[in-house]
C-alpha cells in the first residue's frame, strides 16, 4: 500500500502520489481505489483520523485538505497527490499545544474522544477563516461533525476558548 | 458529607478540591491523548501477521438459504479463509446464547431472519480484498413472508420466525406481569376519571460513533486468546467467551481499549466478535474485524421498540388511585436484551417511582419479528427510558383530561420529602430525594406562569407555543445481587488500590469506561479517602488480565458500584495506615486522629503523619508482625439502588403551516446525590439531553412492509448536529444516597431517560387546542402537521408510511 509497509501480491495496479503530511512529504504506492482515510491511518500509521459511518456524514475522518476541511473518508488517497494534508497529529507542535486543542481539554468539549479530531480539525478550520465567530457561526460551522456525548455546548464553549485566546 | 466542607480551624487537612477531590472540576485525564490523536481505540491495534475480516449480511429480512457458493471468493488472491455457518456448526459454533437465554444465530444455516444478519465472513490479507470477495460470494434465497410489528406476529397464519426453537409454537418470546391486579381493579372501580393513552416507543439505536470492532489473537503455542474489542464489559465477555466456545478462561484475555462511545452498544457479545474469534483460531493469525457504520446499525443491538396501552384511575381533585397498563416489546429476530435475568421487560416497573401511587398492575409480552435482534439498555437502566417516558406522557394525559395545570398535578402526587425510603407499586424502595423541590427550581427557571401569560397571548395570533415537563426517579446502579444477576453472574462490581512506596498510586477498576472519564473521576474518590492528590493516582480498567472481576458500565453503574467499591477500598488502605501512622507516632491506634491527607495525636495536632509517610512505611519501617505493602481490594454488593430524580423542562414553538417545531428554551433539574466531578456530571446530562432530543425530533429506526430497514445510515438515520441542537441550562440539587459509601448516585442516563418526555409534552401542549392525543416519536413535521391538521393522533408503528 505504501513505502512503508509490503504490498499484497495482486493485480490490481498501484499509482505512485506525494502527498505532504502534516507537512512532511510521503510518497507511497496505491491502489486508485484506496481512501485518504485509510492511507492516513494504515499506511501511514496517523490513526489520529478516526473512520465512523462511511457515508461522509459523521466527520470523524475530517482532516484538512489545503487548509480546508474534507471527510477523508469520501475522498482517494490519489486525490491527495500533489497537496497538503492536515491530520490531528499536526496540530500545534511537540512542545505547544494549539488552542483548539486547548479549549477541548480546558471546556470539557470531549468525552469518548472519538468525534474529537476531526470536531477539532473543522474548528481550526473555521477560526482560520473566522477568527471571532458567534455561536451560531460555531453551530453552523461545525454541522458537519456529529458528536454522540457532549451535546455540542461544550464544544461551542471550546472554539469561543481558542478565539478568545487567539486574539490576546 | 458535603464535598467541599472548609477544613476546621487549625486543621492542617489538606483543600480537597484543590487536590481534586470529591467536588473538583478538574480537568480530564483521559484528554490529553484523545486531544493529540493519541487514543488506542481496537480500529487502532495492529498485530504483526494480523489479518482482515469481513462479514457478508443477508439483503432479506425472512428468507430460507438454499445454498451457498463460496468457490469465487476463495479464487481471489489474498483470501485466506471463507467461513459459513455450516462450518461454524462443525465447531458447534452456528449458535450462540443471548444474555436473555434465548440463541442467537452466529453465521445463518437454515434462514435469514432480519435483514442485516451475518451469512457468511471472508479473512483476507487486507480490508479491501475481504470485501471483494464478500461480494463474490453467491447466496440463493427462497424469500419467505416478513414480519415487521407485533400485530402481525401474532396474526392467524403469521409464519412462525424461530423454527430453530424447539416447543416455540408461536412468535411470543416472553411473557411477563407484575403488581397487584386485584387491587389495581378495585382502585379503578372506584375512580373519578379514568385516563387513557396508547402510544409507540420507536426503535432507536444508540449508534456510537466508533462502530463495533475486534482483534482477535489466539496464540496457537500457548493456547491463549487475546481479544481486543469494543465492549463496554470485558470480564463477562471472558466469561461467556470461556462457556460459547469452551476455552479455558484463564488463558482467555479481553482487552477493551478506549471506546469510542457506547450508550448500551457495546454490551453483548455479537456474531462478529465471535466470527473473529474462530477465524483466529482456524488461521492462527491475529484477525481483526471492524464493522462498517450500515452493519452497526443494521444488526447490533437497538433499544425501545415498545407499545403502551395505559389507563390511569383519578380523582376529581387530581389523586392518582391506581396506573395499569400492558406493553408490548418488539425483540426482533432472536431476544437478546441485555438486562438482569429475572426482568423480561426490564424494569420498567420503575415507572412511578416518584409518584405517591398506591397501587398498579403490569403486563407485558414480547414478540419475534423479521427484525434486528437486541432491546439493549441504550443509555438506561434496562427499559427505563420506555418506563419514564410512558409515566410522564400519562401523567400529562392525565393532567389534561382532569383540565388541572401540569405543574399542580405533579405537585398533588409526587413523593414528599418525609415519606424516604418510600416503597413503590411495583416493590422498589426509592432511597432519597426533595422532588418538590426540584421541580420548583425548574418551574423558576424557566419562568412558568409568565410563560403561560405569553402562551395564551400568543395562542390569539395563532402562534403554537408550549410548555413540557418530566420529573422522574431512575433506579440505577444494580445490583444487589439478591435481585439483579446476569447469566447467574451477580451485578457486583470491585476495585484493587496498589499504594507505592513514595504514596503514589494505581487504581484498578471492573467497570470500562465508555468516555464517561473514569481515569479522572474514579482518582478523586480515592482522593477523598486517602487524601493523595488525584494528579498521583492512575486509573486502569478495561484490560482482565490485570483487573478485579467487574460487571462492567452500562445502567448508570459505575459510580454507584464500582464507586463504591472504590471508596471502600480505599478505607481498607487508610484503616492499614492507621496502624502504621500509630507505630510511626508511638502512641496507640485510638489515639490517632484523621484528617484529609494526614493522621494525628489528639490532642496534639502538629505530631502527625501524611498518608505518604505512612506508605513509605508499609515498605520500610512497619511494626514488627505487620505485612509489608499497602495494597487491597473490595468487592461491592450494593445494598440497594440508588435513585437519582430529575426535573426536565421545554418550552416550544411549533410553526403550524410547516410542522416543525423549535425548541425556545430548556432547563434541567438534576439531583444525583454527591456530586464527585460537576463538570464531568454536567457533560453527561447534556449529552444525554441531545440524545433526548434526538429521539423527540429525528433519531428513530423503522422498516418498510418487506422488512427492509430504514435508518441504515447516517443519511437515513439522522443524528442532530450542533446545528439543532438546543443549548440547555442546567440546575442541580444534593440530595446524598443513605446508602452509598460516598452519597454519589448514578446520573450518566437520567437526561436521555427522563429528556424525551419534556420535548414530546411541550409539542403536545402547544397543540392541546387541536384535541390531538399523541403523536409517536420522532415528531417528525409530517406528523406534527398531519396531527395539527388533521386533530387526529399519529401512530408511527411499522410498516412505515410510503404514501
Amino acid at each position: 500500500m505504501t513505502a512503508t509497509e509490503p504490498v499484497v501480491e495482486t493485480d490490481v495496479p498501484t499509482r505512485r502520489i506525494s502527498v505532504t503530511v502534516n507537512g512532511e512529504r510521503r510518497v507511497a504506492d496505491v491502489e486508485p481505489r484506496l481512501l485518504l482515510a485509510h492511507l492516513l491511518r494504515q499506511g501511514l500509521a496517523l490513526t489520529g483520523t478516526h473512520v465512523g459511518c462511511d457515508t461522509t456524514n459523521c466527520g470523524a475522518c475530517t482532516v484538512l485538505y489545503d487548509g480546508t476541511p474534507v471527510k477523508s473518508c469520501t475522498m482517494l488517497a490519489v486525490q491527495a497527490d500533489g497537496h497538503e494534508v492536515t491530520t490531528v497529529e499536526g496540530l500545534g507542535t511537540p512542545s505547544e499545544l494549539d488552542p483548539v486543542q486547548e479549549g477541548f481539554a480546558t471546556e470539557h468539549g470531549l468525552q469518548c474522544g472519538f468525534c474529537t479530531p476531526g470536531m477539532m480539525l473543522a474548528a481550526r478550520a473555521l477560526l482560520d477563516r473566522n477568527p471571532d465567530p458567534s455561536e451560531d457561526e460555531i453551530r453552523w460551522g461545525l454541522s458537519g461533525n456529529l458528536c454522540r456525548c457532549t451535546g455540542y455546548q461544550n464544544i461551542v464553549k471550546a472554539v469561543r476558548w481558542a478565539a478568545e485566546k487567539e486574539a490576546k | 458529607m458535603t464535598a467541599t466542607a472548609e477544613p476546621a480551624a487549625g486543621s492542617r487537612a489538606l483543600d480537597e478540591v484543590k487536590i481534586g477531590g470529591l467536588g473538583s472540576s478538574r480537568p480530564r485525564v483521559e484528554d490529553a491523548r484523545f486531544i493529540r490523536g493519541r487514543g488506542n481505540y481496537v480500529e487502532d491495534v495492529t498485530l504483526p501477521g494480523m489479518l482482515h475480516m469481513e462479514i457478508l449480511r443477508s439483503p432479506l429480512a425472512h428468507a430460507r438459504i438454499k445454498s451457498i457458493d463460496t468457490s469465487a471468493a476463495w479464487a481471489i488472491p489474498g483470501v485466506k479463509l471463507v467461513l459459513t455457518g455450516e462450518m461454524a456448526a462443525q465447531r458447534n459454533l452456528a449458535w450462540m446464547p443471548t444474555l436473555s437465554y434465548d440463541t442467537q444465530a452466529v453465521l445463518a444455516t437454515d434462514k435469514v431472519r432480519f435483514q442485516g444478519q451475518e451469512v457468511a465472513c471472508v479473512v483476507a490479507e487486507d480490508p479491501y480484498i475481504a470485501k471483494d470477495a464478500c461480494d463474490a460470494i453467491v447466496v440463493e434465497y427462497e424469500a419467505l413472508p416478513p414480519i415487521v410489528n407485533p400485530e402481525q406476529a401474532v396474526a392467524p397464519g403469521a409464519p412462525l420466525i424461530r423454527d430453530d426453537k424447539s416447543g416455540q409454537a408461536d412468535n411470543i418470546a416472553y411473557q411477563w406481569e407484575v403488581g397487584d391486579k386485584d387491587g389495581t381493579d378495585a382502585a379503578f372501580a372506584k375512580a373519578d376519571v379514568v385516563s387513557k393513552l396508547r402510544l409507540h416507543y420507536p426503535r432507536s439505536h444508540p449508534s456510537p460513533i466508533e462502530n463495533c470492532g475486534a482483534v482477535a489473537d489466539f496464540n496457537n503455542a500457548t493456547g491463549k486468546l487475546t481479544v481486543y474489542m469494543t465492549s463496554q464489559a470485558p470480564h463477562i465477555v471472558r466469561a461467556a467467551v470461556a462457556l460459547i466456545a469452551e476455552l479455558p478462561e484463564h488463558l482467555i484475555r479481553i482487552i477493551s481499549p478506549d471506546v469510542g462511545g457506547g450508550f448500551g452498544n457495546k454490551v453483548p457479545v455479537y456474531p462478529g466478535y465471535v466470527c473473529a474469534i474462530l477465524c483466529s483460531i482456524l488461521t492462527a493469525k491475529p484477525v481483526k474485524w471492524i464493522e462498517d457504520n450500515t452493519g452497526n446499525l443494521s444488526s447490533t443491538g437497538f433499544g425501545r421498540d415498545m407499545y403502551l396501552d395505559s389507563e390511569m384511575a383519578l380523582t376529581n381533585d387530581g389523586k392518582i388511585l391506581a396506573v395499569r397498563y400492558h406493553a408490548t416489546t418488539d425483540q426482533g429476530a432472536f431476544f437478546a436484551d441485555a438486562q438482569p435475568t429475572k426482568f423480561k421487560i426490564g424494569l420498567v416497573h420503575s415507572s412511578f417511582a416518584c409518584y405517591d401511587v398506591p397501587v398498579g398492575h403490569i403486563t407485558a409480552q414480547g414478540m419475534y419479528t423479521n427484525k434486528a435482534p437486541g432491546g439493549v439498555a441504550y443509555r438506561c437502566s434496562f427499559r427505563v427510558t420506555e418506563a419514564m417516558f410512558f409515566q410522564e406522557r400519562m401523567i400529562q394525559a392525565a393532567a389534561d383530561d382532569l383540565g388541572m395545570d401540569q405543574a399542580e398535578f405533579r405537585r398533588r402526587n409526587l413523593v414528599r420529602d418525609d415519606q424516604f425510603p418510600y416503597r413503590t407499586p411495583f416493590g422498589f424502595l426509592t432511597d432519597s430525594g426533595q422532588y418538590l423541590k426540584c421541580l420548583q427550581i425548574g418551574l423558576d427557571a424557566i419562568g412558568y406562569d409568565d410563560f403561560l401569560v405569553e402562551q395564551a397571548e400568543a395562542r390569539k395570533q395563532g402562534r403554537l407555543l408550549g410548555i413540557g415537563i418530566s420529573t422522574m426517579t431512575e433506579p440505577l446502579g444494580a445490583g444487589n445481587s439478591r435481585e439483579y444477576d446476569i447469566l447467574g453472574i451477580k451485578m457486583f462490581d470491585s476495585a484493587e488500590l496498589r499504594v507505592h512506596p513514595t504514596g503514589k498510586a494505581v487504581l484498578k477498576i471492573g467497570a470500562q469506561t465508555q468516555g464517561q472519564g473514569h481515569e479522572t473521576t474514579f482518582a478523586q474518590i480515592v482522593t477523598h479517602e486517602l487524601g493523595i492528590p488525584a494528579t498521583d493516582i492512575v486509573v486502569e480498567h478495561g484490560d482482565t488480565d490485570h483487573t478485579p472481576f467487574g460487571m462492567g458500565t452500562y445502567a448508570s453503574r459505575s459510580t454507584p458500584v464500582a464507586g463504591a467499591a472504590t471508596a471502600m477500598v480505599a478505607r481498607k488502605i487508610r484503616a492499614k495506615a492507621r496502624k502504621l501512622a500509630a507505630h510511626l507516632l508511638e502512641v496507640s491506634e485510638e489515639d490517632v486522629e484523621w484528617e484529609l491527607g494526614r493522621f494525628f495525636v489528639r490532642g496534639a495536632e502538629s505530631r502527625g503523619v501524611t498518608i505518604q509517610e505512612c506508605a513509605m512505611a508499609a515498605y520500610s519501617n512497619m511494626p514488627d508482625g505487620m505485612e509489608p505493602g499497602l495494597e487491597n481490594n473490595a468487592y461491592y454488593d450494593p445494598p440497594n439502588l440508588t435513585w437519582p430524580f430529575a426535573c426536565y423542562i421545554a418550552t416550544v414553538e411549533v410553526d403550524p403551516e410547516t410542522g416543525v417545531w423549535d425548541v425556545l428554551r430548556f432547563v434541567g433539574v438534576d439531583d444525583c446525590g454527591v456530586r464527585i466531578n460537576p463538570m464531568i456530571v454536567e457533560g453527561q446530562i447534556m449529552g444525554g439531553l441531545t440524545e433526548a432530543y434526538a429521539m423527540s425530533n429525528m433519531q428513530f429506526q423503522t422498516y418498510d412492509a418487506d422488512g427492509n430497514l430504514v435508518g441504515a445510515n447516517y443519511m437515513d438515520y439522522l443524528l442532530p448536529t450542533a446545528w439543532e441542537t438546543p443549548g440547555f441550562e442546567l440546575h442541580e440539587v444534593v440530595t446524598p444516597s443513605p446508602h452509598h459509601p460516598i452519597g454519589a448516585k448514578g446520573v450518566g442516563e437520567c437526561a436521555a431517560v427522563g429528556g424525551p418526555a419534556a420535548y414530546v409534552n411541550a409539542v403536545m401542549n402547544a397543540l392541546r387546542p387541536t384535541g390531538v392525543r399523541n403523536i409517536d416519536m420522532p415528531l417528525l413535521p409530517d406528523r406534527v402537521w398531519h396531527a395539527a391538521h388533521t386533530g387526529q393522533d399519529v401512530s408511527g408503528a411499522p410498516p412505515f408510511r410510503t404514501e
